[in-house]
């Protein structure tokens, strides 16, 4: 039985792809604004703190890293409304998970960063009277975000195929665009072939860019 | 103890200090005294608590017993006597009252040479941007590096950012600067251009304390030389009486000969 690829239908609904991709660009983008903050707080208060905070954060990223994404999204978007009294859109909910589950990455990669700043960095902060806060400022993060970007930047690509997820809670992004096309033409080979394409090709120009971005940084290291 | 530092009132006291890392002693009850304008040279074989002596007059380290004074004003405890530590804000105030430099250099790698020098100006000392700014060229003049303010410690060579170190710290004019092995991670081309700008600020009357393995430039260049061995002070004295060979100090005779031998 031969298939005749047709792509003439998926032209025809393409501005749901590109509104799609779209959205799951700006889902990315703003969830990891979001884990940075999250990241960046968390693992500061990390090394300064005592053992009970450092547990209850370790528990926290443990606990993300441990559930599936899709539990997560589950989670968020029908477990909490029900449980506290809340309402959010399917948009607010899924970037509130992928905030905290980029959050919880993001913690261990600042972590072992700020720990991999050399001590003699850190003694000729202090010998020329910096106290603790500026020497986190002024020595310890700019050197940290040097040593992070790579990891940051692979945490981002990460984070732009899990928009996907969203899809299953029908956040309009580009793989529910995907579903709707093949529910309403039923080209499923083509829709999909077309995706994919779209996901490797944004993949892989955001993965020059920010490559792009951390050489301009080495060379200034 | 010379008789010198009885004229003046030192201005660094240590006094009786004592310091352990575990079950290993590593100073035993040092007393020094340095008095404005002097130069002091700390040697001793490897392991004898130079490097911690000198860390604990900023108190990058602590230490367990006695006190040390800068100017009158007890370093790292909040009286002498007891053991409570500075608040980590009078700390950084009591050492923005010392410079020091570093056998690693330690720049930081994000700022250019005058960057590194600015940082401490505009942070520490609360001086604008120009102002830090001219304050940095000026040193950096002074170490042969004004040419090179805008380039970042990667693009710099061992002895160059080793100036630059230097520069970062009498920037902020510190009572006493510290140098802790400066010369020891350069090549031994680089090793004079670095020298001489220490002599340098020695001719201006900058008190220094520092430990060092250049014989000759402590010979040439210090006040006084101190001997440390086994976490205690073992000799001091003038470069003259210090390192002539027949000085009455087994240990002290046995390293210099030592010295002599792997170095010449």
């Amino acid at each position: 039985m031969g298939y005749a690829l047709n792509f003439n239908l998926i032209w025809r609904h393409f501005d749901k792809l590109w509104g799609g991709l779209l959205l799951s660009l700006e889902l990315a983008v703003i969830s990891i604004v979001i884990g940075i903050v999250i990241g960046l707080l968390l693992a500061v208060w990390y090394v300064s703190a005592g053992r009970v905070v450092r547990t209850v954060i370790a528990a926290y990223v443990e606990f993300i890293r441990n559930v599936p994404l899709i539990l997560l999204v589950y989670l968020v978007f029908y477990g909490l409304p029900t449980v506290i009294d809340v309402a959010y859109s399917a948009s607010t909910s899924f970037v509130l998970t992928l905030s905290l589950y980029s959050g919880a990455y993001l913690v261990e990669v600042f972590r072992s960063g700020l720990e991999a700043v050399p001590r003699g960095q850190l003694d000729a902060g202090k010998a020329i009277g910096l106290t603790p806060w500026q020497r986190l400022l002024h020595v310890r993060l700019p050197t940290m975000l040097r040593i992070t970007l790579p990891a940051l930047s692979n945490t981002f690509i990460s984070l732009f195929k899990d928009t996907s997820v969203a899809s299953v809670i029908s956040v309009p992004e580009l793989t529910y665009g995907a579903q709707w096309i093949n529910f309403n033409t039923f080209r499923i080979v083509e829709v999909y072939l077309v995706v994919t394409a779209m996901y490797l090709l944004t993949g892989y120009a955001l993965l020059y860019a920010l490559r792009l971005v951390e050489r301009r940084f080495r060379a200034a290291h | 103890m010379s008789n010198a530092s009885h004229a003046n009132p030192a201005l660094l006291d240590v006094s009786d200090v004592s310091k352990a890392f575990g079950s290993v002693v590593v100073l035993r009850s040092v007393s020094l005294k340095v008095t404005r304008g002097e130069v002091v040279t700390i040697i001793g074989p490897s392991g004898s608590g130079k490097t911690t002596l000198l860390r604990c007059v900023n108190f990058l380290e602590s230490y367990d017993s006695g006190s040390i004074r800068i100017d009158g004003k007890e370093v790292g405890y909040r009286e002498a006597g007891t053991r409570q530590r500075r608040s980590e804000r009078d700390l950084a105030t009591m050492r923005a009252e010392t410079g020091m430099v570093f056998q690693s250099f330690n720049l930081f790698p994000h700022l250019t040479a005058a960057g590194n020098i600015m940082l401490g100006l505009r942070k520490v000392r609360g001086k604008s941007s120009a102002e830090a700014r001219a304050i940095a060229e000026h040193w950096l003049g002074r170490v042969g590096l004004a040419h090179k303010a805008d380039s970042l410690p990667a693009e710099l060579s061992g002895g160059q950012q080793q100036r630059v170190g230097i520069a970062r710290a009498v920037a902020m004019e510190p009572k006493i600067l510290l140098l802790d092995e400066i010369t020891s991670a350069l090549d031994p081309e680089l090793v004079g251009e670095v020298l001489e700008v220490v002599r340098s600020l020695a001719e201006d009357g900058m008190t220094m304390l520092m430990v060092t393995h250049e014989m000759a430039f402590a010979r040439d260049a210090s006040s006084r030389i101190v001997f440390m061995a086994d976490g205690g002070i073992s000799a001091v004295g003038p470069p003259a009486e210090i390192l002539a060979a027949g000085f009455e100090n087994e240990r002290l005779r046995s390293f210099l000969a030592r010295f002599r031998a792997s170095h010449f």
